[in-house]
């Protein structure tokens, strides 16, 4: 099979993950090596498929050979597709070709169990190997850990790249066992807790030693899959935070799932993937990463799912008229962050530009205060935006109306009334 | 007071000759135009000439003022900001009167469109760093781009650090600019036009596998390409690998049948004709 052919099959097999960043790299350009990944703290995308998802990285499986028979997944030993294989300098060549011309910024590498944990991490390491010591490359490497492979391999992965992750993939362990047989949640942890010690360990021993090795640098990541399982919103935070709390993870990743296969345990093949749902969830994540807030406060037991007509942010400040409204003058970093259209950024800016005099509202776009949504909620001066008024009911109507920017009523024709 | 247009010679050192010359005549410039492109007009024009000492006495002013305030109009001098000149005239004017306090404030009138326009610029350069696309053009590497600001500049040190120990260069079409880096020294040099070489067997077959890992990639059920619009403006599109046509993917000397680019099971990219893109003016004339 010629490497077309397999680049088709392993990346249609690869894509469903969803993450695809190279943030939090820093490898500098170094005499004798190729490429660079530090060129901003953002990461960089090189491209945007059909999908609207960017395009960092050259996604691809290893194999989509695999022993076990997770429902949910295209790669399932079940599941009649065509199978494909890389060989490691096949795969090396193809990163190094791409990255040259600028079309990647590194490798994300994943795989199928094919024979075993070990067989499989044992290819992988084959590959990094071949791209770090023998290309020299010096780009963004993501690979994945694989559930039950053995510590010393895991080790060597990520001495090679620059971020690990183990997908949990369902959030529930009810869910693991119905959905994926083969997987523990302990054979899932088991490497993530691995991870976060020798990643702390590291960064000790750098401080102490200039050229100690570095393991995975940038850190590890996970996957969850939203809608294949009945877990609430409310649940999902509350493990994401936990991860981001006890594992000291990078990033979570939400994957709305996308129906491949008829099964009786999971929803039929006509249903649409919840791809709001997703969107809601990492607008929550990002609440609790950045803007200081905690799972419990966005949801709770009575409301265990995020409304879908509003985003997280401002359904909090709807619920919480006593908080607002906000002086924008004399209010702290935090509670400005607090305010829907207020992001990190426009809050940097106002503290500094109040040092210079009392800001006005009709300063406040010309900081990036998005006013449609921020009016609602600030002062600036003592002062509402002019001629605004609201009622508590009135409000989350135009909230609503400026979520969804395209109006669902229909534009009147003189001429259709006529006829 | 007099109406009083100045023309200079495009350079940055020219324009702040302008600036001194407009302290050593005591008079505010109408429009600060670059000699190509002036236009015969009903008011008075001055020509400034470049004169490196008055310059870098400038400069050093402007460092002296607020270092900040020097890089932000080192930058806005390469955007597509209209009448930059004057704008960056008068935030200059204003730093030298007021101080440096104001600059702390986005929102002030002066600094807003300045900062908005270098905003862009940064932008467009943060964009392209991903979007750019070289070919192996025997041992150099080549590409091309059609931005709306001067941001070969500032994409510099990044492509020189990416492609440490290579040979490329990086053609800016609307500019009519071309950067080159051998052996460790980088330059920027003016181009009047280039074609792109015809890819040999290697290239064309890394252009073809590209372009099928980009049509596979997309998932059917996800399709959304407003929001791949807005991520990534179509204008970047025509010089992009996996938005060409077919003769894109076939090499030079072989007129054998090639594998048609498309993924068979993925969403094809549409196809953007290079030189129709709305920045390569040349090709409309």
């Amino acid at each position: 099979m010629d490497v077309l052919e397999k680049l088709t099959i392993l990346t249609d097999a690869a894509k469903y993950d969803a993450a695809c960043t190279s943030s939090g790299g820093n490898r500098t350009a170094k005499k004798g090596m190729i490429g660079n990944t530090s060129s901003s703290v953002a990461g960089c995308c090189h491209s945007f498929s059909a999908d609207g998802r960017c395009v960092t990285l050259l996604k691809v499986l290893m194999t989509n050979r695999c022993i076990y028979d997770c429902k949910y997944c295209v790669n399932r030993r079940s599941n009649d597709t065509p199978r494909a294989a890389f060989t490691p300098e096949e795969l090396a060549d193809l990163t190094i070709g791409f990255y040259r011309r600028n079309y990647i910024e590194g490798l994300f590498l994943s795989s199928g169990v094919f024979r075993s944990p070990d067989d499989t991490t044992g290819l992988m390491i084959r590959t990094l190997r071949l791209l770090r010591e023998k290309y020299r490359f010096n780009g963004y490497i993501h690979a994945k850990a694989i559930p039950g492979t053995a510590p010393e391999l895991v080790e060597q992965l990520g001495l090679l790249a620059d971020r690990l992750s183990v997908n949990i993939e369902l959030p529930s362990e009810t869910g693991l066992r119905t959905l994926a047989p083969d997987k523990t949640k302990e054979a899932i942890l088991a490497p993530m807790r691995q991870i976060r010690t020798r990643n702390l360990q590291s960064k000790e021993e750098l401080v102490k030693y200039r050229h100690a090795p570095r393991f995975a640098p940038a850190g590890q990541s996970t996957q969850l899959i939203v809608g294949a399982t009945p877990d609430s919103d409310f649940h999902i935070l509350r493990l994401t935070q936990a991860l981001y709390r006890q594992y000291r993870l990078k990033r979570v990743f939400y994957s709305a799932y996308v129906p491949v296969v008829e099964h009786a345990l999971l929803p039929a093949k006509t249903v649409k993937p919840p791809l709001l749902r997703e969107h809601r969830l990492y607008q929550a994540d990002w609440l609790l990463r950045f803007y200081g807030f905690r799972a419990e406060e966005l949801l709770d037991e009575q409301h265990p799912d995020f409304d879908i007509r509003l985003d997280p942010k401002c359904s909090w400040a709807v619920a919480h008229p006593e908080f607002f409204p906000v002086e924008v003058n004399t209010a702290d970093y935090e509670a400005l962050l607090r305010v829907p259209g207020i992001g990190m950024t426009s809050a940097r800016r106002i503290l500094a530009a109040r040092r210079t005099g009392s800001l006005r509202p009709e300063q406040l776009p010309r900081l990036g205060v998005v006013m449609k949504r921020a009016q609602y909620f600030l002062t600036a001066s003592g002062k509402l935006p002019e001629g605004l008024r609201f009622t508590q009911d009135s409000l989350l109507r135009r909230l609503i109306t400026v979520e969804n920017s395209v109006p669902d009523f229909q534009q009147l024709s003189l001429f259709d009334a006529m006829a | 007071m007099n109406e009083m247009i100045y023309l200079y010679d495009g350079s940055f050192q020219g324009f702040l000759c302008c600036v001194f010359d407009s302290y050593v005549y005591k008079e505010v410039p109408t429009a600060i135009c670059c000699d190509e492109d002036s236009v015969p007009a009903l008011f008075d024009t001055r020509g400034i000439v470049t004169d490196r000492n008055h310059a870098e006495r400038v400069y050093r002013k402007l460092v002296k003022c607020s270092p900040y305030a020097a890089s932000l109009l080192r930058k806005c001098f390469l955007t597509c900001l209209p009448q930059r000149e004057l704008r960056m005239y008068h935030l200059i004017v204003k730093l030298l009167e007021q101080g440096s306090g104001f600059l702390r404030d986005p929102s002030d009138e002066t600094l807003y469109p300045v900062l908005r326009a270098v905003r862009h610029l940064e932008g467009e350069v943060h964009l392209l760093k991903g979007f750019v696309r070289f070919s192996q053009l025997g041992d150099v590497l080549g590409g091309e781009i059609r931005p709306k600001n001067r941001v070969l500049p500032l994409l510099r040190h990044h492509f020189c650090a990416r492609y440490v120990g290579d040979r490329f260069f990086l053609y800016d079409r609307t500019h009519r600019e071309v950067l080159l880096y051998a052996s460790g020294q980088a330059c920027i040099r003016p181009l009047d036009d280039f074609q792109m070489a015809q890819p040999d067997a290697a290239e064309a077959r890394y252009r073809l596998l590209w372009k099928r890992f980009y049509d596979t990639i997309a998932i059917r059920e996800r399709y959304n390409p407003r929001c791949r619009q807005t991520q990534m403006p179509k204008r970047y599109w025509s010089t992009m690998t996996e938005f060409q046509g077919a003769t894109y993917f076939t090499p030079q000397s072989s007129c054998a049948a090639v594998p048609d680019p498309g993924a068979p099971a993925g969403i094809p990219a549409p196809e953007t004709l290079s030189g129709s893109g709305p920045f390569a003016p040349e090709s409309i004339l």
